[in-house]
């Protein structure tokens, strides 16, 4: 085995063990913030597998994306509404983690099957490596185009949702209802946080 | 099929001029003289160039250090460190060697294991972004295809370990600061990546050889600034924004956050976000001179100069002159952008959060827009100056 094959192996099992293990964690840690964190490691960890499988802008498009923003985006939820508190003890805990148990093992068991009945086509078609960022480019712009421009829409589409949702304190009627709504920030100057507002 | 990040080196690029030195190969030839396998001798080749771009990029934030503190000396009319070595330029190794033996304090209440990797978060992306930043047409650790791209995504890990640290301190001040930071990163990284892209669309290419090469038809006039003027303004911003430079150092505003995520730091952790930031800066510094200035180009082209000799392009005299000058003028343009960022740290006022945001959604943005498609449009209509 040269040298630059068993590197490979070693970086894949080491990879794969990270995310096999980060994900577990996800799932299974009790404190969201670790959740959040490992959540960054793994998706790190399959941007290297890209990188193994020579596809080198897709693992540096993975670490902008889901690291650079997803990830940070969920830290920041996790960070600005992050309060100390202890949970309430939601009833059948132990029923619904048996069944989810249950559920995401019948998940791998068919996933199992299906990587075994597969007939895979060994060796795959040679990696085009540094020529892929055109490849890609020639694809979105060309028989891609329109799952592209709706993907971009959609995007249109959150970006408004999310500036009527910050500007919300000029909406002061309920657009369901009708009804009259104070929705005044609660951070103003000179006041302070949390105040009773049902005496008022 | 191989990885192509560690194990390619600088010769997939199809460039204009002579290949020039390539000191991989000299060195692969030797060790294959003395009796080592192709692979063998690639892999002793390796780590030398890692090493050696750590130990300049170290070297240049001690540098950057004491110009920092002779030009803010200079600029409140003090002297400035004296005493250790000529004027004073050891003072940056004392400083090191001070933060290297103070005793790593980590607060009672913080959470360990986060706070310990925070700064590492923070250092080892910038220090892996030094990949592509080219010394010369052959003198870079890699010239993956996706280049500049790479760097852009890397940068964009920082905000995960700013915010780690600021969670991990247990300090409302270090909380308020990490998110300020990735909030700053986030919204500046935008106009930079698209100031970049203007870039690429006129190389053709992601990768920073391509990008130089680009540039150095006419010496001078072809660099990218007067093809770009705009770009680079908005880049130079930018990059001072990512850096946390003075006039957009609000993640650390004294007065108003004590140190931001860096409170509650001691010792070598601090020194780590410390060293980060200045690497950062030097950094941000050889990617404006690689992407708008020209890189290793010399402002009259040596090509024609050589000609003017008569020497041949592949005499190993001048390919040896050529590397060296590449360089010096590397170094020499980045270094006088890090003189700019001192100068305008210790000159300007800092911008308040709201004015921050404002500048970086509402007015760098939709120019870093527009000077996209104008570069386009340029591009289309005269395909001759802007790389058809």
């Amino acid at each position: 085995m040269s040298i630059s094959n068993s590197t490979e192996l070693i970086c894949f099992l080491v990879l794969a063990f990270v995310v096999i293990l980060g994900s577990l964690g996800v799932v299974l840690l009790g404190n969201i913030v670790y959740s959040a964190f490992l959540l960054g490691g793994v998706f790190m960890a399959v941007a290297g597998l890209y990188l193994l499988l020579n596809a080198s802008f897709v693992a540096a498009a993975q670490v902008l994306v889901y690291v650079g923003a997803v990830n940070v985006l969920i830290l920041f939820a996790i960070m600005l509404v992050n309060k100390r508190e202890d949970l309430k003890p939601i009833p059948g805990l132990q029923l619904r983690r048996f069944l989810s148990a249950g559920i995401c093992l019948g998940l791998l068991v068919l996933m199992f099957r299906v990587v075994l009945i597969t007939p895979w086509s060994l060796p795959g078609p040679a990696a085009i490596g540094e020529g892929a960022t055109v490849r890609i480019g020639e694809h979105l712009f060309t028989d891609y185009l329109l799952p592209f421009e709706l993907a971009s829409v959609l995007l249109l589409m959150a970006m408004i949702g999310a500036i009527v949702l910050a500007r919300r304190d000029i909406q002061t009627v309920d657009v369901g209802t009708g009804n009259e709504v104070n929705q005044s920030l609660i951070e103003k100057a000179g006041t302070p946080l949390l105040v009773d507002k049902t005496t008022t | 099929m191989y990885i192509p990040i560690v194990f390619t080196f600088a010769n997939s690029s199809p460039s204009l001029v002579s290949s020039g030195l390539d000191l991989e190969r000299s060195f692969s030839q030797m060790m294959q003289g003395v009796g080592f396998s192709p692979s063998l001798a690639h892999l002793l080749w390796l780590p030398l160039p890692m090493l050696l771009v750590l130990a300049a990029a170290v070297v240049g934030v001690l540098v950057t250090v004491w110009l920092e503190r002779k030009i803010s000396a200079a600029a409140q009319q003090r002297i400035g460190p004296e005493y250790a070595g000529a004027l004073g330029v050891l003072q940056p190794m004392a400083d090191g060697l001070k933060l290297l033996v103070k005793e790593d304090v980590i607060p009672a209440k913080a959470d360990g294991l986060l706070f310990t990797l925070g700064p590492v978060l923070v250092l080892v992306p910038v220090i892996l972004s030094w990949l592509i930043v080219p010394f010369g047409q052959n003198l870079l650790i890699s010239n993956v295809g996706v280049g500049i791209f790479l760097w852009i995504s890397l940068s964009s890990i920082q905000p995960i370990g700013l915010l780690m640290s600021g969670y991990a301190s247990n300090n409302k001040y270090s909380l308020l600061g990490g998110l300020r930071a990735a909030a700053q990163s986030i919204s500046y990284e935008i106009p930079l990546a698209l100031s970049v892209l203007a870039v690429v669309m006129m190389s053709n290419s992601l990768s920073t050889i391509d990008i130089v090469s680009q540039q150095n038809g006419a010496g001078l006039l072809s660099w990218n600034i007067w093809r770009q003027p705009v770009g680079f303004v908005i880049f130079w911003i930018c990059a001072l924004a990512e850096c946390e430079r003075l006039p957009f150092d609000l993640p650390e505003a004294e007065e108003e956050l004590v140190a931001g995520y860096q409170t509650e730091y001691a010792g070598m952790k601090f020194a780590l976000f410390y060293l980060g930031s200045y690497i950062n800066l030097v950094l941000s510094a050889l990617l404006v001179s690689v992407l708008y200035l020209g890189g290793w180009g010399f402002p009259l082209p040596l090509e024609w100069a050589a000609s003017w000799f008569g020497l041949p392009l592949d005499s190993p005299l001048l390919q040896v002159i050529t590397g060296s000058v590449g360089i010096v003028m590397t170094v020499l343009k980045a270094y006088l952008l890090v003189f700019l960022a001192i100068l305008l740290r210790w000159t300007t006022p800092r911008v308040r959060i709201d004015q921050l945001l404002d500048l970086g959604w509402k007015f760098l943005l939709p120019i870093s827009l527009v000077n996209l498609l104008v570069t386009a449009a340029l591009k289309l209509a005269f395909p001759v100056a802007f790389g058809g």
